[in-house]
């Protein structure tokens, strides 16, 4: 059934402080909305159960994309087409873009947000894989001050995150890296435009003769929350790219996730596609 | 403004932008398909990018500029993507034409002359069940030739 529209409020302060003291007086009530597009599908469906909401289309703070010498630091408000077309995105996060050009139709892209990713916690985001990887962190701010995040541990369940109901994600730090890191990001999905994924794997390398000296592996769509593969990373790290060393972590990886049957995909294929993708990245660090 | 018009409404700050231009503006060029942001049938411009209309909340509309199909041809000169889909018989139904029209007015904005993955990126956010896309493909390329005639300064 279609929701009943009038019962639905949409605020929009038009600055942070308004936006920060709004949240501090009424705990709870006011959950941030930010591209929209996924709260609309769920208003259309009827399953829009909170009502009141904080548009934050008008919080500068939250804008932009700031590149520092040793960071990036992109606003929470950044959509996925601003993203894409950053240059220094492009060349030393291109994960990131990846994931920005995989998620829904142009029009998506236009109005989707990278803290709404983060923040509508899905497991089946695109972003957060490509984050996990590239050690990103989170700002989040309160009335209280501003705390600075890793983001690896935000997410501590599915749609359970970190975050106290006074406080609005304002950017996420993106640590620069040596450009000899090689990097890899595939998503499956039902179709190549506009699926949502039925597994997706972001994973990045540092390999010196050889030799696997560092590595990040995350995954989304195989767990209630996107996740990065520790134990399989802990297993490659020190290792030659060989046949055996790739069925190991492969082996490995099957004991990290826990996939399950629903309506996009099953946990057989999911376990399945998870280490082709495992493997289709680890052959390519031999080239 | 809505395709170059200043207009005034009063709506639902969580009024879908899709239902105020058709019900309230009655601008019923631009079609609900799905209404969840998987169609674009209901695409419009908003200040020059393409969205989905029925994601935008009414609210953020106010102080936008937004283009809908009504407003692509110029009075009774029709826009060079719409020449050629009429041509290329890029349209059947006609459901998704609105949206598709916008898509591709969108990506030669971009694009003046798209390649074929271009033109596949360009309009992968729109469903169309009839035509099997090819002839929708051939307009979108016979429309940068149709701009390449009328304005050979555009590249």
């Amino acid at each position: 059934m279609r929701a009943y529209i009038p019962a639905y409020e949409l605020r929009i302060p038009g600055s942070l402080t308004e936006a920060l003291a709004l949240l501090a007086r009424e705990p709870g009530v006011w959950q941030p909305f930010a591209g929209g597009t996924d709260l609309m599908v769920l208003l259309e469906a009827g399953k829009l159960s909170h009502k009141r909401f904080l548009n934050l289309s008008k919080l500068g703070d939250l804008q932009g994309i700031e590149v520092t010498s040793d960071s990036v630091i992109v606003g929470a408000l950044t959509t996925y087409s601003e993203i894409q077309r950053h240059p220094l995105l492009q060349s030393e996060f291109p994960l990131l873009c990846a994931a920005a050009r995989e998620t829904g139709s142009i029009a998506t892209q236009n109005r989707g947000t990278l803290g709404g990713n983060i923040a509508n916690a899905s497991p089946a985001a695109d972003s957060p894989p490509a984050l996990l990887v590239y050690d990103a962190e989170i700002e989040l701010v309160s009335e209280r001050g501003a705390r600075w995040l890793r983001y690896q541990g935000f997410h501590t369940g599915y749609k359970k995150m970190q975050m106290a109901s006074d406080e609005l994600l304002r950017a996420i730090r993106l640590p620069r890296r040596a450009k000899s890191w090689k990097q890899y990001y595939r998503k499956v999905g039902t179709r190549k435009a506009q699926a949502i994924s039925k597994v997706c794997l972001a994973g990045a390398a540092l390999v010196e003769g050889g030799v696997i000296q560092d590595i990040r592996i995350a995954l989304g769509s195989v767990a209630p929350i996107v996740l990065r593969a520790v134990k399989t990373e802990n297993i490659l790290r020190g290792t030659n790219i060989t046949p055996p060393t790739i069925a190991t972590a492969k082996d490995a990886l099957t004991r990290e996730i826990t996939p399950i049957d629903d309506v996009r995909s099953t946990a057989r294929y999911r376990l399945r596609v998870a280490q082709n993708l495992l493997e289709e990245f680890l052959l390519q660090l031999t080239k | 403004m809505v395709n170059g018009e200043r207009k005034s409404v009063l709506a639902y700050p969580m009024a879908r932008l899709l239902d105020v231009l058709r019900e309230e503006m009655h601008l019923t060029g631009t079609k609900e398909g799905c209404g969840e942001g998987e169609c674009g049938a209901c695409a419009v411009l908003l200040n020059g990018a393409i969205v989905n209309s029925c994601l935008i909340p009414a609210v953020e509309a106010d102080g936008t500029d937004i283009r809908t199909i009504e407003g692509i041809a110029t009075g009774e000169q029709l826009h060079a993507v719409q020449s050629a889909f009429l041509e290329c018989g890029g349209a059947q139904c006609g459901i998704c034409t609105p949206g598709m029209v916008i898509a591709a007015v969108a990506l030669l904005s971009r694009h003046a002359h798209p390649g074929d993955a271009e033109i596949r990126e360009g309009l992968a956010g729109n469903l169309c069940r009839c035509t099997g896309y090819q002839k929708i493909f051939a307009a979108v390329v016979r429309a940068c030739e149709l701009n390449g005639e009328t304005t050979p300064e555009k590249r």
